[in-house]
């Protein structure tokens, strides 16, 4: 397979007329098709079905992801590479799923990616016109990983039904990054690719929301819980979230923590040792 | 270490009954409280919502209980008009140019340069010919098909029609996501069953793997339509013709739907009995659709893609469809020992031993079933029916349907129960691949290959009988 270059020289084209195709916003991105080899970072792309992460990937790796108007169109993950500045990323498009709580395989697999892959940056892309059933999505991811990127696309949409959407509000309530995006229109990615180089590097610390389950009771059963978690695997990124899926009789959990797999988790990822722990989760699905 | 999770699971265990079960519910309320509670924060409502009232207003046509399904005959029927009515020219023009020029240019080359006859016969009456058959067969109709089915896409019906087949899904004991998957396997049965990961619980997703063959793949596509088009619109007057054919078509398809529902009938109470799941189904907004981007997206990605594994695979099958009739064992080629061995099959079932080689020939591929058919129409069959074999160039409707009724013996009956093998019989080895993948099961991979091979046999046995006892062959 041929590599995508599609650098293109900003200074030749005037920015206005240009700003809306996806060349343009080629001026940083090298898009590598599916050239992975020694990426710096791993980036996932989750979401709820049907909000446009496929193209988003599109946009970003240069590949053409067959992307359709209808939930349940991507239900394995598509891989893909591109440059941004000096740095070489890997993305993960994951199923769309509306959930990551219940157990269907794509739901699964995008957990298990966001989980046990620990890509460095999650972007979610949500739908402007279906903020709040997209933010269940959102919050869900943010209990799993600090560092998200929250592309909110369809904008252009939003627009059309007469829905504005207060980005910079979003983003103080999730503590995260917000960008509008209307990626069919390949606007936005620019400001993306930012915010995740951004959170990437860590010049943009994160302080993601933590759902409040404003019920003393099971707080408490939590709280009583991370505790031994973070005996058993000290270190581990989000004792919460494992809390509160042993508390829910999580089976592929309880299998997480009773074979290893969770305790994995504590050490640092490095672009050598994560390839051998991807292997292992294709062997489970 | 070991101690420590045992006690952790453990406690975990104590603790949620001490809570008194039920988390999942209270974490999902809590989540869905905070994320109203946001969106209410970030979003404002204001001005027109002229939109949304578009999309109502179709929806109530598209996936009305009466206009429903009417709808979704007339989108088809036109897309298969378009496809057959567009694709007839080029089909022909290209056939010129492949069959008639190249074929006698190539033939010309070789003689010039003095190539023995076995290598220009494998390389240019097999390899070449099959490859070139394939090319004019497919390439017009599925550059018509492909961009005409991704505007749908893109446009956002599928998930209607989902919507539309979600009730007969369900009366049939199956789940309603499998019509989602049945769609994707009108591109690929591969990708089909691949698709059926989206369904929750096991027995609904067996269901919707071994029933993912009676959705018409790519491959079958050609046979059906130039099945449709020499045989069933010839038949009918002129000024009707490519309507006849497209409504021929669209029955088989259809057709195919009435068998996924009547075997998924069959498997949920049978070997496969349990509840039916409930499930939300999302109908995502129409949008208007990209025209020249997915015109030019499913050429390149879709047409092409597809053309060039009919090729890959066509390639080889013509060396051993050349090799296979130019070897001979004692006084007969190993195509003929083949065909004249499964030819009583073939002939009870309405259909010929040259079919039924075929078919054994395009196990990897259903694209090269018509190429491979013509072929050994042209060379096998004919010293059957006691006709003069040649090679035949010109891809000329007439030319197809005068070869095959008067070299091949074959009547209404065949071009019929061609079709309906066609779309009954086995998956593809690819298909067939996917599926023990995804299933790891030996004996349902085998339901799942074995069980649409003897169906096909039933239901072709059947047509014959009948048309038999009728007198009309």
């Amino acid at each position: 397979m041929t590599v995508d270059n599609l650098v293109s020289n900003p200074a030749a084209h005037p920015a206005s007329a240009c700003a809306a195709c996806p060349m343009y916003n080629g001026a940083q991105l090298t898009r590598l098709g599916i050239n992975m080899t020694d990426w710096d970072f791993v980036v996932a792309l989750a979401g709820n079905p049907n909000t446009g992460k496929s193209t988003v990937f599109n946009a970003l790796t240069g590949l053409r992801q067959h992307t359709g108007n209808w939930p349940g169109k991507t239900v394995v993950r598509a891989e893909g590479g591109f440059l941004y500045g000096d740095k070489r990323y890997k993305l993960v498009d994951l199923p769309g799923t509306y959930s990551l709580l219940s157990t269907s395989a794509d739901e699964e697999v995008a957990r298990d990616f966001i989980l046990f892959g620990q890509p460095t940056v999650t972007v979610v892309i949500v739908d402007a016109t279906r903020l709040e059933r997209n933010l269940n999505l959102a919050l869900q991811v943010l209990e799993i990983t600090d560092r998200v990127v929250v592309g909110l696309n369809l904008m252009d949409e939003a627009k059309r039904h007469g829905l504005q959407v207060d980005e910079r509000r979003l983003a103080r309530d999730l503590g995260v990054p917000v960008v509008p995006m209307a990626a069919r229109q390949g606007e936005g990615v620019q400001a993306l690719l930012k915010a995740i180089d951004e959170v990437a590097s860590g010049v943009f610390v994160t302080q993601p929301r933590r759902v409040n389950h404003r019920d003393p009771q099971l707080e408490g059963a939590v709280s009583q819980l991370v505790r031994q978690i973070e005996f058993a695997f000290p270190g581990l990124p989000n004792a919460r979230w494992v809390a509160l899926r042993l508390l829910d009789d999580d089976e592929s959990i309880e299998r997480a923590v009773s074979d290893g797999t969770l305790g994995q988790l504590t050490q640092t990822l490095t672009p050598q040792t994560a390839p051998a722990i991807r292997l292992e989760l294709e062997a489970v699905n | 270490m070991a101690i420590n999770t045992d006690q952790l699971l453990d406690s975990a265990r104590r603790l949620r009954t001490e809570i008194g079960g039920d988390v999942h519910d209270r974490l999902t309320a809590s989540i869905y409280a905070e994320a109203e509670q946001i969106a209410g924060r970030a979003v404002t409502q204001s001005g027109q919502r002229g939109r949304f009232d578009f999309d109502r207003t179709l929806d109530r046509i598209l996936t009305s209980k009466t206009w429903g399904f009417p709808a979704m005959f007339v989108l088809l029927l036109g897309v298969f008009w378009l496809t057959i009515a567009g694709a007839n020219i080029p089909s022909q023009m290209l056939g010129t140019l492949l069959l008639e020029y190249g074929y006698t240019w190539l033939h010309q080359l070789a003689a010039a340069l003095s190539a023995p006859a076995w290598l220009s016969g494998l390389l240019i009456d097999g390899v070449y010919l099959a490859t070139a058959w394939v090319i004019a067969v497919m390439l017009p109709p599925m550059a018509i098909f492909f961009p005409l089915f991704t505007l749908l896409e893109d446009f956002g019906y599928l998930p209607r029609v989902a919507f539309n087949l979600d009730r007969l899904f369900h009366r049939a004991g199956a789940h309603g996501k499998q019509s989602l998957s049945m769609v994707m396997g009108y591109g690929c049965n591969a990708a089909g069953v691949v698709a059926t990961r989206i369904i929750e619980s096991p027995r609904e997703r067996l269901i919707a793997i071994i029933t993912n063959n009676f959705s018409i793949c790519n491959g079958r596509w050609p046979t059906l339509i130039l099945m449709g088009t020499i045989f069933i619109g010839a038949a009918a007057p002129p000024f009707l013709a490519s309507f006849i054919a497209a409504g021929s078509v669209v029955a088989v398809a259809i057709l195919g739907v009435v068998v996924t529902l009547f075997v998924s009938a069959f498997l949920s109470r049978t070997w496969l009995k349990g509840e039916t799941s409930t499930f939300s189904l999302e109908l995502p907004p129409y949008r208007p659709p990209r025209v020249w981007q997915t015109i030019y997206t499913s050429i390149i990605d879709r047409t092409l893609i597809v053309l060039w594994r009919a090729i890959v695979m066509a390639a080889p099958a013509g060396a051993i469809i050349w090799l296979s009739s130019n070897i001979y064992l004692g006084d007969m080629s190993i195509a003929g020992h083949m065909v004249t061995w499964l030819n009583p099959l073939g002939l009870l079932i309405g259909l010929n031993g040259v079919i039924l080689f075929a078919y054994i020939v395009a196990i990897p591929a259903n694209e090269i079933v018509v190429p491979t058919i013509l072929m050994l129409t042209m060379t096998v069959g004919a010293s059957l029916t006691g006709a003069q074999p040649g090679v035949m160039l010109e891809l000329d409707d007439a030319q197809v349907y005068t070869v095959l009724t008067q070299l091949g013996g074959w009547t209404l009956l065949t071009a019929v129960n061609l079709m309906l093998f066609s779309l009954l019989h086995n998956p593809c080895s690819t298909t067939i691949m996917t599926i023990w993948n995804e299933t790891k099961n030996r004996r349902w991979t085998a339901v799942a290959t074995l069980l649409p091979l003897g169906l096909a046999f039933a239901v072709t046995f059947f047509t014959a009988s009948v048309a038999r006892l009728l007198g009309w062959a």
